[in-house]
C-alpha cells in the first residue's frame, strides 16, 4: 500500500506558459502542523513586467475576437474545471476549507464563469446607447475594453474571489495580470492549467504568486497598466495603490467583500467597470 | 517670426464692416461675492481679485477670493443642504432644474455677451454654441431627476452627498453646467468653483439658481484660483470631486484624494489625431480641420491638434489649408464677424508663445497667415507646423492653442499606430467617403469621442470623456449621470 505521492511543482502563468521566477526565489505553504505543502514561486517585479508585456501583444487580438467567441472560451473553462472538480476540492481542503465548504466554492466558481459567458454577446447592448442629438448625426456609445488590468486577488476563497474578478474583466476585452491568494496560492495556478486547456489564448489571463507588499507598488505604478483592481481591506494598500495609479491616470476598482459566494457578487455592472465609452458622431445630411 | 504671404491674394478679395454685438443690455456689477448657503457674501479674509478682459486688458469686475475658510462654509451649507434636497421627490429637483434652463434661455444674449467679454471667445461661439449647450444640459438631465431607476436596472442610485466641482476657463458657463445638472439631478448638493480667469457668468448663473427657489445650499459657488480649488479637494467632509482641466492638475487631484473615499471624475487634457484619407471629400475636411483646431482659438481639450494627413493628397491638403486661414479673421471678440477671438489670458499667451519658439527650434517649419491684431489684448494667429514628427514636444504635448501639428502617412495601420501613440486619448477626427474605412478607424481609434466627418460637436444627451491619461468619467447622456450615484 505504501505509494509515494508525486507532488506538484507550482510554478508562474504568463504567455501561456509556466514558467519558473525569474528571480529563483520561493516561499512555503505549509500545513498547521508545519509540514511542507508547496514551495511557490516568489514573483519578482521583473516577472510582473514580463506579464504586462505578454498582456498588451495579447489585448488587441483578445478584444477582436467575436463576443459568441470570447463568450464560447469562458463556457469552456466552467467546462473544464467541472472536469476537475475533485482536484480542485482536495486542493481547497488542503489549504484548510472544509470538505463541504470547499464543494461550494469549486460550485460557485464554475457557475459564475457560466454567467459571465452567457454574459459576452449581452452586456453590449445593456450599456451601449444610441443617443438623440439635437444636430443632423448619427451618434452612438458603445464600450471598449480598458486594456490591461492589474488585479490583486481576495486574500480568501482563493478559488471563488479568483474567478470573480478574472471572468468580468476578460469577458470584456481586456488582459489581465493576476495576483493570487497569498496564503493560498494552490488553486490559482491549477486554475491556470484550466485556462491553458481552455482556448483562452496566451497571454488574456496571467497570474502570479508571490508577496503582495512588494508587488502591489509595481502594479499599482506601471504605465502601461490601464487600470488595477485591488480585493481587500487594507488601508494602506488602498491609499498606495490610488497614488501610484494617479502617474497614468488609471482607473482604480476596489472591492472590500468578504463573502463572494452571494449572488450580489456577479453582475454586468462588474463588467461595465473594466470598460470606457466611447462615443461617435456622423453627420447624417447629405 | 516667418510668415508666408503667396496667399494674400484670397485675404485682399473682400473685406468686412465690422459688426459688434451690443453690450448696452447687459448687467454686470462692479463687485462679485461668494454665493454660499442662499445668499452672496464677502469673503472672510476680505480680498478680492480682478478679472479682465482678455481682448483689452482692461478690468471688468472684482472678484472674491474664497479662502479656506469660505471653502468650509460653502460646504457645511452643501452638507446641511444635503438631506432635504437628496430627500425631495425627483419631480420636485426635476422642476427646479427645467426653471434653471429655461431662466438661462430668457437671458441667452446677456450671458453670450458676458462670456464673451470676460473669456475672449468670439460672440458667433457663445451666442450659437456655449450658451444654448448650458442650457439643454439643464433642460435634458432636469427630465432625468424623477427616472433614475431606469437609468440603472437592478440598482438603486442613491446620491453621493457633497459634490466639489472645479471647472476651466475654456467654456465657462457650459462646463458649470456639464458639472452642475447631472449632479443636482441625481439629488447632491454642491460647492463649484470657476476658473479665477472666468468667473463672471458662473456668478451671474448664481443668480439665475437663486432666482429658481432651488433650496439654500444646495447650489453653493465659490471663485478663486489654484489653493480655492485644493481647499475644495483636501476638504474632509466632500463625497466627491468632479475636475476638468489639465492632465498634470488632475493627477495631483488622484493623489490628492488617495485613502480617502472621495469618488473621482476626470476630464483632463487631449492631443486629438485628426485623419484626412486621400478618398475624403477634400473641400469639407479643409474645414473640419480649421474647426477641430482653431475653434475657441484652439482652447479646447478635445482639439484636433495633430492632423495626419494622407501622403497623396498632402501638398493638396496644406495649399487649400493655407488659403483658408488667410481668411481667418481674428480679433474682437465681439464682433459677429470674428471667427478667432483673444486668448483667455496672458499667462496662456505666453505658453502658446512658448510651445510655438519650442516648435521652431525642433526643426518645424512655421506658416501663420498675416494678421492685423489689435493693439491692445491677447492674440495669436493661427498656425501650422509642417515637417514635425511623434518626438516633437509639439506632437507629444497639449498646447491649448491656436497651433496645429501636421504630418504625412501612406498607410492604414500607420496612422492608427501614430494617432494611438500619445498618453492622451479624449478625442479623434477621421474623414473619409468610405463607410468601412469609417468604423474600422473608429472602432480603432484610443479615444472616447470619435467624429467621423465632422468635429467638434457636442450635445448633452452625448457622453464626453477621455482614455488613459485624458481621465476617466462621462459626462453628458445617460452616462453622465453615473458618475454621481451610488449603489448600497
Amino acid at each position: 500500500m505504501s505509494r509515494l505521492d508525486i507532488n506538484k511543482t507550482y510554478k508562474l502563468y504568463i504567455g501561456g506558459k509556466f514558467p519558473r521566477t525569474e528571480s529563483g526565489r520561493y516561499y512555503t505553504i505549509n500545513n498547521s502542523d508545519g509540514s511542507l505543502i508547496a514551495n511557490m514561486c516568489l514573483a519578482s517585479r521583473k516577472d510582473f513586467r514580463n506579464a504586462v508585456v505578454v498582456a498588451r501583444k495579447a489585448q488587441n487580438a483578445w478584444a477582436n475576437a467575436s463576443a459568441l467567441n470570447k463568450g464560447q472560451i469562458l463556457y469552456r473553462i466552467a467546462e473544464i474545471l467541472e472536469g476537475r472538480k475533485e482536484q480542485f476540492i482536495t486542493e481547497l481542503i488542503v489549504q484548510g476549507e472544509t470538505k463541504k465548504a470547499a464543494q461550494k466554492e469549486v460550485e460557485a466558481a464554475i457557475d459564475r464563469l457560466v454567467y459571465y459567458a452567457g454574459w459576452s454577446d449581452k452586456y453590449p447592448q445593456f450599456f451601449s446607447a444610441v443617443n438623440p442629438v439635437s444636430s443632423s448625426h448619427f451618434n452612438f456609445s458603445t464600450l471598449e475594453p480598458v486594456g490591461v488590468v492589474s488585479i490583486i486577488t481576495p486574500e480568501e476563497q482563493s478559488l471563488l474571489g479568483l474567478v470573480s474578478v478574472i471572468a468580468p474583466a476578460i469577458v470584456g476585452g481586456n488582459t489581465v495580470v493576476v495576483l493570487a491568494s497569498e496564503s493560498k496560492p494552490l488553486t490559482a495556478i491549477s486554475f491556470a492549467e484550466v485556462l491553458n486547456s481552455s482556448d483562452v489564448p496566451g497571454g488574456v489571463v496571467n497570474i502570479l504568486t508571490g508577496n503582495k507588499t512588494e508587488l502591489i507598488s509595481h502594479m499599482a505604478s506601471h504605465m502601461d497598466v490601464n487600470a488595477i483592481v485591488y480585493c481587500g481591506k487594507d488601508e494602506n494598500a488602498l491609499k498606495e495603490i490610488s497614488e501610484l495609479a494617479s502617474n497614468n491616470v488609471k482607473r482604480t476598482i476596489f472591492y472590500k467583500k468578504s463573502d463572494w459566494e452571494n449572488n450580489l457578487c456577479e453582475s454586468p455592472y462588474f463588467i461595465e467597470k473594466t470598460q470606457e465609452v466611447k462615443t461617435t458622431w456622423h453627420p447624417t445630411e447629405i | 517670426m516667418a510668415k508666408n504671404n503667396n496667399n494674400n491674394i484670397f485675404k485682399a478679395s473682400w473685406t468686412y464692416d465690422e459688426a459688434p454685438e451690443s453690450i448696452d443690455h447687459i448687467q454686470i456689477k462692479e463687485q462679485y461675492d461668494l454665493y454660499i448657503d442662499g445668499k452672496f457674501t464677502k469673503p472672510i479674509k476680505g480680498k478680492y481679485f480682478d478679472t479682465i478682459n482678455p481682448s483689452n486688458g482692461e478690468k471688468i469686475a472684482n472678484i472674491a477670493e474664497a479662502s479656506s475658510e469660505d471653502v468650509d462654509k460653502a460646504v457645511k451649507a452643501a452638507r446641511k443642504a444635503f438631506k432635504g434636497w437628496a430627500a425631495l421627490s425627483g419631480k420636485e429637483r426635476g422642476k427646479y432644474i427645467f426653471r434653471i434652463a429655461r431662466l438661462i434661455q430668457e437671458r441667452a444674449r446677456e450671458f453670450a455677451v458676458i462670456e464673451s467679454l470676460d473669456g475672449g471667445k468670439p460672440i458667433r461661439e457663445s451666442r450659437d454654441i456655449d450658451i444654448p449647450l448650458a442650457a439643454n444640459h439643464f433642460f435634458y438631465y432636469a427630465g432625468w431627476a424623477d427616472k433614475l431607476e431606469y437609468a440603472f436596472p437592478n440598482r438603486d442610485p442613491k446620491p453621493l452627498g457633497v459634490v466639489g466641482q472645479i471647472i476651466p476657463w475654456n467654456f465657462p458657463l457650459l462646463m458649470a453646467a456639464w458639472k452642475l445638472a447631472p449632479a443636482l439631478a441625481t439629488g447632491n448638493t454642491v460647492v463649484l468653483k470657476p476658473a479665477e480667469t472666468t468667473s463672471l457668468t458662473a456668478l451671474k448663473l448664481a443668480e439665475i439658481i437663486h432666482e429658481s427657489g432651488i433650496p439654500k445650499g444646495v447650489v453653493n459657488i465659490v471663485t478663486g484660483a489654484g489653493e480655492t480649488g485644493a481647499s475644495i479637494v483636501n476638504h474632509s467632509d466632500v463625497n466627491k470631486i468632479a475636475f476638468t482641466g489639465s492632465t498634470g492638475v488632475g493627477k495631483y487631484i488622484q493623489k490628492a484624494t488617495a485613502g480617502t473615499n472621495k469618488k473621482l471624475t476626470l476630464e483632463l487634457g487631449g492631443k486629438g489625431a485628426n485623419i484626412i484619407f486621400e478618398d475624403a471629400s477634400i473641400d469639407q475636411a479643409v474645414e473640419g480641420i480649421v474647426n477641430a483646431i482653431f475653434f475657441n482659438q484652439g482652447h479646447v481639450c478635445c482639439a484636433g491638434s495633430r492632423l495626419f494627413i494622407q501622403e497623396s493628397v498632402a501638398d493638396l491638403v496644406i495649399e487649400k489649408l493655407k488659403r483658408r486661414m488667410e481668411t481667418l479673421i481674428v480679433g474682437n471678440p465681439l464682433d459677429k464677424n470674428t471667427d478667432i477671438g483673444a486668448i483667455n489670458s496672458k499667462k496662456q499667451l505666453k505658453t502658446i508663445e512658448n510651445y510655438i519658439k519650442i516648435g521652431i527650434n525642433e526643426g518645424g517649419e512655421i506658416y501663420q497667415p498675416e494678421c492685423k491684431f489689435p493693439t491692445q489684448g491677447n492674440w495669436c494667429a493661427p498656425t501650422l507646423f509642417l515637417n514635425v514628427s511623434q518626438s516633437h514636444r509639439i506632437v507629444q504635448e497639449e498646447i491649448f492653442g491656436p497651433v496645429l501639428a501636421v504630418q504625412t502617412f501612406r498607410t492604414i495601420d500607420e496612422v492608427i499606430e501614430k494617432a494611438n501613440n500619445t498618453p492622451y486619448g479624449l478625442s479623434a477626427g477621421v474623414w473619409t467617403e468610405k463607410g468601412s474605412k469609417i468604423f474600422h478607424l473608429t472602432q480603432k481609434l484610443n479615444a472616447g469621442v470619435i467624429w467621423g466627418n465632422t468635429f467638434n460637436k457636442f450635445d448633452a444627451t452625448s457622453p464626453f470623456g477621455g482614455y488613459k491619461e485624458s481621465g476617466f468619467g462621462r459626462e453628458g447622456g445617460l452616462h453622465g449621470l453615473k458618475p454621481y450615484v451610488k449603489f448600497e
